[in-house]
């Protein structure tokens, strides 16, 4: 490919980036509006219930999607259940369906992912090789690969209500990629000459994609059960209750009643974590057979090798505390927490500020 | 429906009753043995497993934040110049050495220990339950997963629907036993062994690549040595610049092969101006002869590592390796090499050390420069603005006096003492520095004799091409590791052992047949999960429809159609 061509392609591969970010930004719109109508609609209902309590007749279920049947006692005035996939029912505590909102954050979500596409297959085509090879490449392909795996896991489950955070994240992501990593398109250098610079590097996008759904449903989890113990409460202890209710009741995120329980939750989190632990294990094997190859050793405790180590350790831990009692639950989630932070933290921090053998920040 | 060699804390396994509980504490008289036993118990349990694996995770990062000796001495040398009051504390720490470190070891070998504790009597239990039969049918059913009821169609027997169940389990991979009694018929199933199997061989093979490592790294050895274009290297001790063999290597074994540099070349990006100049490609070419054999013609290159002969040659550095002579004042030839300079960036300004202890009325050394591509700065400094040879120059400062050479101390070949010399050109000296362009000579200072700088392609430098005017070098790794295949296979061996004992359902079905007074036969499905298992209910479910029909396709006589 000639000069001009590429300066080209990569400036529509930028138009197409900045405009996938812009098209991210509207759908992180969405999907937040959609937590707030979530919020309103259990408000809705809770007061709804209280007013049948005492005796009035029922109001319109503010619901949509999933019909309300108006019928007379408690029970069957609350929405059928709906799933969270073939084999999960969605136990939430009030099941709600598909506002508008939520539509238009998961059509505007693939738009943004299309362009998203475009502009790294046109940085690849400027480049004349794949689009990972420098901080500003990773962040854009990876993020590609995290969306792309949440729109794939989208089709088994459904786990729309996470769409604020990963619009959010890749959102961050990308701005800090354009703002503060971007370089001009540049030949690789031949210690990147490999093919496993495709498998490594794009596998660790995969697991990373997986990790930060393990990670959302985690810490969505915690808040479930948080909401879940005081709801407890309530019921055993309304004296007592009622003395936390001014602090929790504002801390308190009223959509989580329209998410799955805890323990649904945990599991989601768990079967998308273990994925993400298979593939973050078989890059931290490639990636040794790669420093073989280009360094010599498999193994050196290179500082990104050690953080690669760190992660895979903690995610065992995080494995075994879901197979340990009195580790179940909320403290195996914080561990999931911990985990993607330390994701994060190689990705963002290891790259750019720590001496070492993988200096291809291209900073 | 405990798995009894479990540790004892696992999720799964049999809550402990509060004798059992206590017994370690109330029991005033344990025994060394009871202590023992305690010990083990508490090592090999779940909680000390992710306790260890947490700390071993915190024990790695202080790692990533200090310089290591192993991968990175001159960061080292440079944090104690830095943090002088600091460094020698964090060093009794063995900050610098985390990885090899006391704590840091036991903390790892603790884990393992606990890993080969927990797995053995594992791997005993597995071995029997493979050979055991499905525990017998639960009396109620209706408590378990995915409970779900069907009639049979009319005129079914109790004992035949359950010959069915069992035939349709047994082909879906189930083990199966079945129970009958007088009023019901049942089949106990399990399927998922693989789970265990492959989470017993993911820790075994965690066990197996750290014992590799530990000893097996023994076994080897890693040498470095430098060649110029040209040049041949006999793998032998002593041709090397440096070797570390391992603990158990033998030197007399080194396979005496041969390896000549025929030809390094490098290609420099021209086209785009962002990336102007930056390497694109490194390339060795070189000749292997084994030993009593033919010459065979090869290739290293960055990535593409060499094996040949039972090693492993990797290229690890290049530059330039200008060839001078110095000759002394009555024409013999005191020295000629080409000596391999150290590029100091990235567009290869090289510094490079000559010493010539005799054949001149002084010991001379002589630190020089050498740009690639010369280009002068506004303040007069030279400066290589190209890596590749477009206008080469070199530049020595001459020294003499005392080499130290002849206290037999050894000295690096790329350093030269200037306590025991005195300067004779740059610097203060008031005497220009030698400059020479491939092809020229000068006369060194005092009337020692004359330095040339030798063109190695005269011909080419004439018509104003100098590319091939001064040879390269390249640094060679060449690496023996017995271990590798082995690690290898035992790493296939930890993703197989993922793979199955992270994704392949474990789980206990039962069907049970009940005939009731008035002969219609109840059928009863249900399941057990052991581990994660998100598909168990529906899998029941469609045991149950699947059986159904197979019963009702096998039906002798087509009665009253059934409702269920
Ligand atoms: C180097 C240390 C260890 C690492 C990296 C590690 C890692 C893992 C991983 C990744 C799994 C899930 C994969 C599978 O089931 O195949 C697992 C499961 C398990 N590990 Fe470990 N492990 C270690 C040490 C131990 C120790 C010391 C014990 C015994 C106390 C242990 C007991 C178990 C058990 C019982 C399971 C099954 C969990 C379940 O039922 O889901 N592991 N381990």
């Amino acid at each position: 490919m000639n000069l001009t061509d590429s300066a080209l392609l990569n400036s529509y591969s930028l138009y197409a980036l900045y405009s996938a970010m812009a098209v991210y930004a509207l759908a992180f719109i969405a999907f937040a509006v959609d937590l707030a109508r979530r919020s309103s609609a259990v408000d809705a209902i809770e007061t709804d219930e209280a007013a049948e309590l005492a005796g009035a007749a029922p109001a319109g279920a503010a619901l949509n999607g999933t019909a309300a049947s108006a019928g007379g006692t408690l029970t069957l005035k609350r929405p059928v259940l709906s799933r969270i996939s073939a084999r999960m029912d969605n136990d939430a505590a009030l099941p709600y369906g598909r506002s508008s909102s939520l539509r238009v954050g998961v059509a505007l979500t693939v738009l943004a992912w299309t362009l998203h596409l475009a502009a790294a297959i046109m940085r690849g085509f400027a480049a004349d090789r794949v689009p990972w090879a420098n901080m500003y490449e990773f962040a854009m392909t990876g993020t590609l690969l995290i969306m792309t795996v949440f729109l794939i896991v989208l089709l088994r489950a459904d786990l729309r209500f996470l769409g604020t955070f990963v619009t959010g994240l890749v959102l961050v992501l990308l701005g800090v990629a354009a703002l503060k990593f971007y370089v001009e398109v540049a030949p690789l250098p031949p210690a990147l000459q490999s093919a496993w610079l495709v498998i490594h590097v794009f596998v660790a996008s995969l697991a990373t994609g997986m990790f930060a759904l393990g990670f959302a449903l985690s810490a969505v989890q915690l808040l479930q059960a948080r909401r879940e113990n005081i709801a407890l409460d309530e019921q055993t202890a309304p004296q007592r209750s009622a003395q936390r209710s001014t602090v929790a009741s504002a801390l308190r995120f009223r959509f989580l009643a329209t998410l799955p329980s805890a323990a649904t939750l945990e599991n989601l989190a768990y079967r998308i974590s273990i994925i993400g632990f298979i593939l973050w294990t078989f890059t931290l094997m490639a990636g040794s057979i790669w420093a073989e190859q280009a360094w010599g050793r498999y193994w050196g405790w290179d500082t990104k090798e050690v953080w690669t180590f760190i992660i895979w350790v903690i995610y065992a831990g995080y494995i075994h505390a879901r197979a340990t009692r009195g580790w179940r639950g909320s403290r195996s989630a914080w561990l999931a927490i911990i985990g993607f932070s330390a994701v994060m933290f190689n990705f963002g921090i290891v790259n750019v500020f720590f001496k070492g053998l993988h200096a291809y920040s291209g900073l | 429906m405990a798995t009894l060699s479990r540790p004892s804390d696992h999720y799964d396994s049999r809550p402990q009753t509060p004798q059992s509980l206590q017994s370690g504490v109330v029991q005033p008289k344990l025994g060394w043995r009871g202590w023992l036993r305690w010990f083990w118990r508490q090592l090999t349990s779940m909680r000390t497993a992710l306790f260890l694996l947490l700390m071993l995770a915190i024990a790695a990062i202080p790692g990533s934040l200090v310089p290591q000796r192993s991968s990175d001495p001159n960061g080292v040398s440079q944090y104690f110049a830095d943090n002088p009051d600091l460094a020698p504390t964090l060093d009794k720490l063995q900050a610098f050495d985390v990885y090899t470190s006391a704590w840091f070891s036991a903390i790892y070998l603790l884990l393992f220990i606990s890993l080969i504790g927990c797995v053995i009597p594992r791997t005993k239990h597995h071995f029997q339950a493979l050979r055991a039969k499905p525990p017998t049918t639960p009396a109620r059913l209706a408590r378990l997963s995915g409970f779900t009821e069907r009639e049979a169609p009319a005129h079914t027997d109790a004992a035949i629907a359950i010959t069915h169940a069992r035939t349709l389990l047994k082909s879906s991979g189930y083990r199966v036993a079945r129970f009958d009694s007088d009023t019901e018929s049942s089949v106990s199933a399990e399927r998922g062994y693989l789970r265990e199997t492959g989470n017993l061989i993911f820790h075994g093979a965690l066990v197996a690549i750290l014992v590799t490592v530990g000893f097996g790294g023994g076994y080897g050895f890693s040498g470095q040595r430098v060649l110029v274009e040209g040049q041949t290297f006999v793998n032998t001790l002593l041709a090397y610049d440096s070797f570390s063999p391992g603990r158990f290597f033998d030197d007399t074994t080194l396979d005496p092969y041969t390896l000549s540099l025929d030809d390094f070349s490098v290609s420099y990006e021209q086209q785009n101006l962002q990336a102007y100049g930056q390497p694109i490609d490194f390339t060795a070419d070189v000749t292997v002869t084994p030993k009593g054999g033919a010459a065979e013609p090869a290739a290293v290159k960055v990535n593409g590592p060499l094996r040949t002969n039972g090693t492993n040659i990797y290229l690890l550095g290049n530059g330039y390796a200008p060839t001078i002579t110095v000759t002394a004042p009555d024409g013999t030839v005191v020295f000629s090499d080409s000596v391999p300079f150290l590029p100091q960036d990235a567009n290869l300004t090289s510094l490079g050390i000559v010493k010539v202890p005799d054949g001149l009325a002084e010991q001379l050394g002589m630190i020089g420069f050498f740009y690639p591509t010369q280009d002068k700065a506004a303040s007069g400094a030279n400066f290589s603005s190209y890596p590749d040879l477009e206008y080469p120059l070199l530049t020595l400062n001459v020294y003499t006096g005392d080499l130290g050479l002849d206290d037999g101390v050894p000295t690096s070949v790329y350093a030269l003492d200037t306590d025991t010399l005195t300067q004779k050109t740059g610097g203060t000296t008031d005497v220009d520095s030698i400059e020479l362009k491939p092809g020229e000579s000068a006369e060194l200072p005092g009337d020692l004799g004359t330095v040339s700088f030798v063109d190695n392609n005269p011909a080419a430098s004439a018509a104003g091409d100098f590319t091939k005017s001064v040879p390269r070098f390249a640094s060679f790794d060449i690496h023996h590791d017995p271990t590798q295949i082995w690690l290898i296979s035992f790493s296939m061996l930890v993703l197989f052992g993922l793979f199955t004992g992270l994704l392949v359902p474990r789980r206990r079905v039962w069907v049970k047949a009940t005939t009731g007074a008035d002969g219609t036969v109840h059928l009863q499905y249900a399941g057990l999960a052991r581990g994660d298992d998100p598909a168990l209910e529906a899998a029941v479910a469609t045991l149950a429809d699947r059986h159904v029909k197979l019963l009702k396709t096998h039906q002798p006589v087509v009665a009253t159609p059934e409702t269920t």
